[in-house]
């Protein structure tokens, strides 16, 4: 009773409360409306028939037959998209030297991986365009298929695009210099070679695009299961040459997305062309395998890496080399380099690191494209540097508490710099150490893991400390000449009866944003969140930004809302002033009354206001020109990024006999500034853990020798499922940054980030009485097995 | 993707399906759960001219003791499987091997019958077959006849059921008190088809095994009986050494595919370690 008041007792305090998100409950009954849900009038359906080769030459397409399939209404090869598509090209300027061929909505002269897009087909049902692609007789010639990282770079081996000499996208160099001299001083070299497969995201919704061209104005309106529909509306615009301002993007609800749904899909073009050439609308849904054969796959790195550390662990210097492989072409617009461009830029940067040196190689191959996926390049990097970590720990004698201990960068450092350039504001690596070691007491852990040990049951216990880029500047895609916002938009409006909406830039893939948003608007207007109405994901309704990706949402989206919120209410506090004939500085807002600041006496009522406002201005005082609606753009400034940092913490029970692996718990403490709210962020991070424990334990792209993908379906590729999944324990640090007045930074990619890297450390660690090691992921049984030795 | 468009029809009798397929020649195809054939047809792996729906077919359900055998209708549905008191009761390796077979939403539609004429050689319910050594009767134009399950299993889906013909009912010998059990299999996730299954039944002379039948299951192209096992393990008392002449003697009767995901000796390795724990079960149980 007596405690005193906390800034969650004022009213509308809603900033850093776990309220429930308002679209919820219409999700879960069901009534949610997807891409897959509209339907138009005149709606026709799209089909592809696909590659059956990774590599061959077209020699011929002969679609006659499928023309005369019954309900068929087109027909459309590569050729007809060209006439009407400008090529794009995956590159961006400030990867000098990163090249990548130009790509059409369907192949002209070549396919380059299995299950490519080679015929669309248009049908009154997507039954009968199925039926059509059967149809379609296409002759190939068989190239030899690229798919091996190391085959790829060989001198001899085939060339996926003849004109670039080689299958090399692009390369990377780090070097701080001092590498060489520190390993010669050194006491101790660590070396190991890690290996990522391929996994990909596994949305609940597929991908889904209808494409509706009018041709009379003309206008284009995609709905669109994307993150960016800004970005879309942009290209849709540039390459089909529709102006601008006639193109409309709708996002409606999006049933995940996870980096998987930023991307161009040959498909999704194809669709947008296809409804030029009809005048229709056209839909095309992926279906399973078609996400397996054509959404983006992630990872697939091979990283090579030494630590050089002196008698009392301290890490002198880390040499890296990281071959990833990424398809026959870059994605577009955001490039398949950002993921080994962070991979690089990552790796040490949690620790007090001087010299550092790094390689990458960026490979076309005969395989679906690789791109951005959640926590791009993070996985790799963390797992890269914890592993080394603990090997360092292994050779100094250390433990893994103590050898991060004496390494991380101190709590009081900041701000400072990595070896690689990334600029620091503020982290709380040893608050956030200090903090897992007493959730997951570590101690009782570690006797418990002895005493079992003699009963035969081996158990691991794996920590990884991670550092995440959250709310990227220009300096991310801007600067390479994407025309992808930095910046985020809001409309913020008080409607005649006193209730607001906020049109915002950022979007809603059901991680929460909108809840996010409207919390952040009703406290600093000062009104009840249930008068909040946020929308999202239109491009003809909400003002250009950057939507959602890359932990944007809260940190630059939410700064963007709070910006906006203010401005009304200065607005609101000036008509109010001329009404009650008073100070605006005297005034405030709370429950949605104009109140007496200092006492908190009601004046006059927000509604009452807007009625005024609206209805009768005739009774304002002369000159007042209400402005009950603002719009407010907010781009970050300062820091290129707001990095967050965390540890997470991995226990595991290894069955030494079959190789199995139970995760029986697994722990995170993170730092993502300022929490907004606070079960969101911890389901972001469990979400997020249960992808890096994918990555860790299940979700690998198999391919054979000849580029075929062998597990393409739900049975054969094993997605993380709640049986397998163990309990997550969050805690929080808070480390706000002050490049914002909201303080927040992004929280959706920490738990991918490190998840993997722990359970490879506590895998490891459940070994080790076997002398046995283990550094490629997915940790499957069979690779247990065989690092045991019974294989 | 889409199925192929398809004919339905619906008999209410085993005669009356029999005739349907047979006036519909191969394009035919019978469906009862679904939880197989469906999926199949949606990837367009079969595009079947006509269904024949028998899941409305009295003569196909139920379950009943006669004497000493357990009839379980084809139409049995795994989650009565996993419930039914007489299943339970004389043939508990079914009810063991339940749990295990896909998730409850499939076992909720997918029928015993369905799954042992399909007899996917990495699914739990064939293999109990040999384990039990059931017997399928099978009506056909001809009429009725009862194949031991040894008999049954030929080749990758193929059994001893003839084109037309349909399962109508698995027969099993009840279990007694002086039989043993234990089933179990290694799947990556709860659900899963599994890398390795193994179920066993035994009848018991306190310590001495007088009969066991051992059968796998994911080890090729069809569900197979360890024999030499079952002689190694015949007559003797179920003890640690006989556990290892047990495994030792496993090579013999297995020769798993070597698939890219799952080499070869790694699955012998696992239907070792497998086995000897259940015959370790036992004799906990024992």
């Amino acid at each position: 009773m007596n405690a005193p008041l906390s800034f969650l007792d004022r009213p509308n305090s809603y900033i850093g409360r776990s309220v429930p998100r308002p679209n919820a409950k219409r999700l879960l009954n069901g009534q949610g409306r997807y891409v897959t849900d509209i339907v138009l009038p005149r709606m026709l359906h799209a089909a592809f028939t696909r590659s059956p080769h990774a590599h061959a030459r077209i020699v011929s397409i002969d679609v006659s037959a499928a023309r005369q399939m019954p309900g068929v209404r087109l027909v459309a090869t590569g050729e007809d998209f060209a006439r009407i598509c400008k090529p794009w090209v995956g590159t961006l300027d400030h990867f000098k030297g990163m090249k990548s061929p130009p790509q059409w909505p369907l192949p002209i002269d070549k396919v380059v991986w299995s299950g490519q897009a080679m015929v669309a087909i248009v049908a009154d049902t997507r039954a009968m365009a199925e039926d059509a692609t059967e149809a379609v007789q296409v002759e190939y010639e068989e190239l030899p298929a690229v798919v091996d990282i190391d085959a790829a770079r060989s001198t001899g081996s085939p060339v996926i695009t003849p004109e670039f000499g080689d299958n090399v996208c692009f390369r990377g160099v780090l070097d701080t210099g001092g590498v060489d001299d520190a390993f010669a001083s050194a006491c101790h070299i660590i070396e190991e070679e890690f290996r990522f497969a391929r996994h990909t995201a596994v949305t609940l919704e597929p991908r889904a695009i209808v494409a509706d061209y009018d041709p009379n104005e003309p206008r284009l309106t995609v709905h669109h299961a994307t993150q960016t529909p800004y970005q879309f509306q942009d290209l849709y615009s540039r390459h089909y040459g529709i102006a601008e301002a006639s193109v409309r993007v709708v996002a409606p609800d999006i049933g995940g997305s996870f980096g998987m749904k930023l991307h161009v899909y040959h498909e999704d073009m194809a669709v947008v062309g296809l409804s030029m050439m009809l005048g229709r609308p056209v839909k095309y849904v992926a279906d399973r395998i078609e996400s397996f054969v054509s959404d983006i796959h992630a990872r697939d790195h091979r990283v090579r890496a030494r630590m050089a550390i002196d008698a009392m662990g301290t890490i002198l210097a880390i040499d890296v080399d990281d071959v990833t492989g990424i398809g026959a072409f870059s994605a577009y617009p955001r490039t398949s380099a950002i993921e080994g461009n962070q991979v690089i830029r990552l790796i040490g940067a949690p620790y007090r690191l001087k010299n550092y040196r790094a390689g990458l190689q960026v490979v076309f191959q005969n395989k679906v494209q690789m791109s951005q996926y959640r926590a791009v390049g993070h996985p790799i990097a963390c797992t890269v540097t914890e592993r080394l970590v603990d090997l360092a720990a292994n050779k100094a004698g250390l433990d893994a508490f103590e050898v991060r201990a004496r390494n991380l960068i101190r709590d009081d450092a900041y701000p400072c710099e990595s070896p690689t350039g990334y600029r620091f504001e503020a982290l709380s690596h040893e608050v956030c150490l200090a903090k897992l070691r007493t959730m997951m007491d570590y101690d009782s852990l570690r006797s418990e893991q002895r005493e079992l040990r003699n009963r035969g049951i081996h158990r691991g216990i794996g920590i990884a400390t991670f550092v995440e880029i959250s709310n990227p500047s220009p300096a991310f895609y801007g600067v390479g000449g994407a025309r992808i916002s930095s910046q985020d938009g809001a409309i913020v409006s008080i409607t005649p009866s006193g209730d607001v909406r906020c049109l915002i830039s950022v979007t809603e893939q059901g991680q929460g944003t909108e809840t996010v948003i409207g919390q952040i608007v009703a406290e600093h207007l000062g009104v009840d969140r249930d008068r909040v109405k946020v929308i999202t994901g239109d491009t003809e309704v909400t003002p250009h930004g950057g939507a959602t990706w890359a932990c944007r949402g809260a940190g630059i989206g939410g700064e963007t809302a709070l910006q906006a919120a203010n401005k009304l209410k200065a607005n609101v506090l000036s008509v109010a002033s001329a009404i009650l004939q008073d100070h605006a500085g005297k005034l405030d807002i709370r429950n949605g009354w104009i109140v007496d600041a200092s006492t908190e006496q009601q004046r006059i009522e927000l509604a009452e206001i807007a009625r005024l406002a609206y209805f009768r201005s005739d009774t304002l005082p002369p000159g007042t020109q209400a402005q009950l609606s603002v719009a407010h753009h907010y781009a970050p400034q300062g820091y290129p990024f707001a990095f967050t940092n965390g540890i997470q913490g991995c226990h595991v029970e290894l069955d030494a006999e079959t190789g199995f692996v139970r995760i029986l718990k697994h722990w995170v403490v993170e730092d993502c500034g300022r929490i907004i709210n606070p079960l969101l962020v911890d389901e972001q991070v469990r979400g997020g853990v249960v992808q890096g424990l994918g990555a860790a334990f299940f979700e690998e792209c198999v391919y054979s020798e000849t580029g075929q993908l062998t597990n393409g379906s739900l049975a054969d590729y094993l997605v993380p499922m709640a049986f397998e999944m163990p309990d997550i324990e969050i805690g929080h640090v808070e480390t706000p940054t002050l490049d914002t007045q909201l303080g927040a930074k992004g929280c959706g990619e920490a738990g991918t980030a490190a998840a993997s890297a722990a359970a490879l450390n506590a895998v490891n660690d459940a070994m080790a009485p076997f002398g046995a090691t283990i550094s490629q992921l997915p940790m499957t049984p069979a690779r247990v097995l065989k690092a045991l030795g019974h294989i | 993707m889409k199925a192929r468009a398809f004919s339905y029809a619906r008999p209410s009798t085993v005669e009356e399906a029999l005739e349907t397929f047979a006036s519909a020649g191969d394009e035919a195809s019978y469906i009862a759960g679904g939880q197989s054939l469906v999926p199949a047809l949606a990837l367009r792996l079969q595009a079947p001219q006509l269904l024949i729906d028998i899941a409305h077919i009295p003569a196909l359900r139920g379950i009943a003791r006669r004497e000493n055998w357990l009839r379980i209708g084809a139409l049995t549905r795994h989650c009565e499987v996993l419930t039914d008191p007489n299943i339970a009761r004389y043939a508990p390796l079914l009810r063991e091997a339940a749990p295990h077979v896909a998730h409850p939403a499939i076992r909720n539609r997918g029928t015993l019958g369905g799954s042992v004429a399909l007899a996917d050689p990495a699914s739990e319910f064939p293999a109990m077959m040999l384990a039990m050594g059931a017997e399928l009767e099978i009506a056909g134009p001809q009429g009725t006849r009862r194949v031991a399950a040894d008999d049954y299993f030929i080749d990758l889906f193929q059994t001893a059921i003839e084109p037309g013909e349909l399962l109508i009912a698995i027969h099993v010998p009840a279990v007694g008190p002086h039989h043993r059990w234990a089933f179990d299999e290694l799947a990556r996730r709860r659900g899963d088809y599994a890398i390795i299954g193994c179920g066993m039944l035994g009848r018991f002379a306190g310590d001495r095994i007088d009969e066991i039948r051992v059968a796998f299951f994911s080890v090729g192209n069809t569900p197979v009986r360890a024999r030499h096992v079952e002689t190694a393990l015949t007559g003797g008392r179920l003890g640690p050494d006989s556990v290892a002449e047990a495994q030792a003697s496993l090579a013999a009767d297995l020769s798993p595919p070597d698939d890219e995901h799952t080499p070869a000796a790694m699955r012998l390795h696992l239907a070792r370690v497998l086995m000897g724990r259940l015959l370790g079960r036992m004799m906990v149980t024992g």
